[in-house]
């Protein structure tokens, strides 16, 4: 058979040579059949494209995600129980300041601590990590095509695994004080995961495309995730708060922060209990709002819905922005 | 014939700043605005790659030849116009590109087949594959840190090629590994010709281009010069890109202190025509001005030619009779001739002096005073044309008639120590 370059450029009128479908034992290329794809390449962000590429790049993602696993903990002794040490540190001064010191009356303080503390753990690990993820694979970046916000939503992977680690010994946990969660209400933990998951991966492909630009992002993203995370009821009971709240008309902007309703939804679920009676005292102290499972139910619905929206633009900020990371980085 | 890549008036706009500040303090003191000097380092390319094609892009550093092939890929973003590729595409920018130090042959297979885009089945079903062509077998489960670069290029260009596009980039990666893993990845190279797969190739080496494309672009300062077949796009490469004056002239200085001093020098080529190069074997001559302020009665022409690595093609014997001079008082012209000229590919330049025949005094020598070059229209490569004459015949002795061979040239495909049987 005669081989491509004797036969330059012939316009169209040759005849074709006959291509073989079977080459060396393997069939693979046949003309015609894998040509169908026809990839364009432009200045434009084509959203419904990145959404089909993500889709299409699924098994990337896991795969990214197991990488940066088996990197974090490759040569520790202790591997994964090193992800368990810094929530369990973070878990264990809260639960001294407020239950020691403090001397809080309300029962289980832990388990109510770790209730928040798990959904805010998967936000906080994935937004924190995803700042440097872009700039950290510049390797790759310039030198691979591949949807590159795979690279922020792997971030979100590894704080998924965690967060899988996490709820392990929250359960647990569960079974060492004999607590259980509202049965009743458990339909609303996927609910709130899932919000939970949206709302991350907006959050981290923003900040990985923006860090590129702007190097201030990582160290800004810091600072910031200590207010938020203040800014949210984890460590103190939205019941304490929403009098406050309430005086000043600020409870909708206080619920408009995503991981709110998420934290409450997972402390309603798992912790189980709305209020408590503290010892010598006839009110009960309210932890949560008191309404039914329709009501948390009807937040995440508005957390997944928005989230979706930022989700989405988050994806065309990321598309603006990846045009020009092979020259920036 | 069908398309496989189309590129429609491609721009691509780089900002350089003056100095890098991205700091947010920066940017919010000059209102979110940076200064920066626009560059396009690409403008308006339009090219049509045609299925099976074996498509070469040639030009200098920074011609923008391997922006145009990121943009092809997908890793930058034109500023404007647009490329469709037909059916899938595998770039080879750099080989391992993205493998994990850390983790195994194994896991960086997967991962990086996965970058190229394979889905998890389609990378197991290819997975022995792959390691067998990396030659691999015994380290597949260490860590890729531990691997020599060999072993690092070899897995990379095994991962590469088994991604079995429909449309392979391939930026000048092809001479990765031992003599052996070379051929092997040109076997590869030839086999995906074969299969009617179009690859593209950014490489400054002429060579590779002759011998294994069948179009050349060559591009410059982001636009394209020219699109032709491999010979006449290597041609003005080095004419017009490289710089390189083609049978120039040039003026040079009078005559200071000594007797005799060499003026112009100037090259002529014995073809037809207006062109600027020679063909291998045409003849060439060389004349030199001579200034001399008394008779010299015995002065001798010595003529050198370098090639443009530097290295020396050929010197006159010095002392040659035939080279022997007179010059009279005022001077002459002294021409060297040379009847043919078995030079291949490239830019010569030629130096001369004269000196004295009886002693070892030296009256001028002007060294690479002028320059020629010598383009050729076949395949074969190298320095120089050698009379070649290639037969055949039987090995048993009934049968004592030579076959002549098909063509004299060797096999187009061929590069220096590849095996040639197969065409």
């Amino acid at each position: 058979m005669s081989l491509g370059v004797n036969e330059p450029a012939s316009a169209g009128s040759g005849p074709e040579p006959e291509r073989p479908t079977v080459i060396g034992g393997s069939t693979r290329f046949v003309p015609g059949q894998s040509n169908d794809r026809i990839t364009i390449v432009n200045g434009k962000v084509q959203l419904g494209q990145r959404l089909v590429d993500l889709w299409h790049n699924r098994d990337l993602l896991v795969l990214l995600t197991r990488t940066e696993l088996k990197v974090k903990y490759k040569e520790s002794a202790l591997g994964y129980a090193w992800s368990m040490l810094n929530p369990a540190l973070v878990l264990a001064i809260y639960y001294m300041i407020f239950k020691v010191i403090s001397k809080t009356p309300q029962p289980h303080f832990a388990i109510w601590l770790f209730c928040g503390l798990v959904a805010w753990n998967l936000f906080n690990n994935s937004a924190s990590a995803s700042t440097t993820v872009v700039v950290g694979k510049a390797g790759i970046i310039k030198k691979v095509a591949f949807p590159r916000e795979l690279l922020a939503m792997s971030t979100v992977g590894v704080a998924i695994v965690l967060f899988a680690i996490q709820m392990v010994v929250l359960v647990i946990f569960l079974a060492l004080f004999q607590q259980a969660p509202d049965w009743a209400a458990l339909w609303l933990l996927p609910l709130a995961f899932i919000a939970l998951l949206v709302f991350t991966c907006a959050v981290s492909i923003f900040l990985s495309a923006v860090n590129v630009y702007l190097r201030d992002t990582q160290h800004l993203t810091e600072v910031a995730m200590m207010a938020w995370f203040w800014l949210t009821p984890i460590v103190y009971p939205f019941g304490l708060v929403a009098p406050h709240l309430k005086q000043y008309h600020l409870t909708w902007l206080y619920l408009a922060n995503p991981i709110a309703p998420i934290a409450m939804t997972f402390q309603r679920v798992i912790y189980g209990q709305t209020s408590y009676v503290a010892a010598g005292a006839t009110t009960p102290t309210q932890l949560l709002p008191a309404y039914g499972p329709g009501w948390y139910a009807m937040m995440m619905g508005i957390v997944i819905l928005v989230s979706t929206g930022l989700f989405l633009l988050s994806l065309m900020v990321f598309g603006r922005l990846e045009g020009n990371f092979a020259e920036e980085l | 014939m069908t398309t496989a890549i189309e590129v429609r008036e491609i721009s691509k706009q780089f900002k350089l700043y003056t100095e890098k500040r991205t700091s947010l303090k920066e940017r919010v003191i000059r209102g979110g605005k940076m200064p920066y000097t626009p560059f396009w380092a690409l403008q308006d390319i339009n090219v049509d790659i045609n299925q099976g094609e074996t498509f070469g892009i040639l030009g200098r550093n920074g011609c923008g030849k391997s922006t145009l092939l990121k943009c092809i890929a997908g890793i930058l973003k034109p500023t404007s116009g647009e490329i469709r590729v037909r059916g899938s595409l595998a770039a080879m920018l750099e080989l391992g590109a993205g493998f994990q130090p850390d983790l195994s042959g194994r896991d960086n297979i997967f991962l990086n087949g996965s970058l190229l885009g394979l889905s998890r089945t389609e990378i197991a079903k290819r997975y022995d594959e792959i390691v067998a062509f990396a030659e691999l077998e015994d380290f597949i489960d260490n860590q890729v840190k531990f691997y020599s670069s060999g072993m690092y290029v070899r897995l990379g260009f095994a991962v590469a090629v088994n991604v079995e596009p429909d449309v392979l980039l391939v930026d000048e990666v092809l001479a990765v590994g031992d003599a052996s893993f070379q051929r092997k990845c040109l076997d590869h190279v030839k086999k995906f010709q074969r299969e009617g797969r179009t690859i593209l190739v950014v490489s400054h080496s002429t060579d590779v281009m002759r011998q294994n494309c069948s179009r050349v672009m060559v591009m410059n300062h982001g636009k394209v010069i020219t699109i032709d077949e491999p010979g006449e796009g290597i041609r003005v490469f080095l004419a017009d890109l490289l710089g390189v004056g083609t049978l120039e002239g040039s003026e040079s200085g009078g005559i200071e202190g000594n007797v005799l001093a060499i003026g112009s020098v100037s090259a002529e080529h014995g073809g037809s025509g207006q062109r600027m190069h020679l063909y291998p074997g045409e003849s060439l001559t060389i004349t030199a001005d001579l200034d001399s302020l008394a008779a010299v009665p015995n002065a001798m022409a010595t003529i050198a030619i370098h090639d443009d690595g530097n290295e020396l093609v050929f010197a006159s014997d010095p002392d040659d009779p035939m080279c022997a001079i007179e010059v009279p008082e005022g001077g002459g012209m002294v021409r060297f001739h040379f009847p043919e000229v078995p030079l291949l590919d490239g830019t010569y330049s030629v130096s001369v002096g004269v000196r004295s025949a009886t002693d070892t005094a030296i009256f001028d020598w002007k060294d690479q005073v002028t320059k020629f070059e010598v383009a050729n229209p076949g395949r074969s490569t190298g320095r120089v044309r050698l009379p070649l004459d290639v037969s055949f015949r039987l090995r048993s002795a009934s049968h004592t008639g030579e076959v002549p061979a098909v063509g004299s040239d060797p096999s187009p495909l061929a590069l220096p120590g590849w095996e040639q049987s197969t065409a």
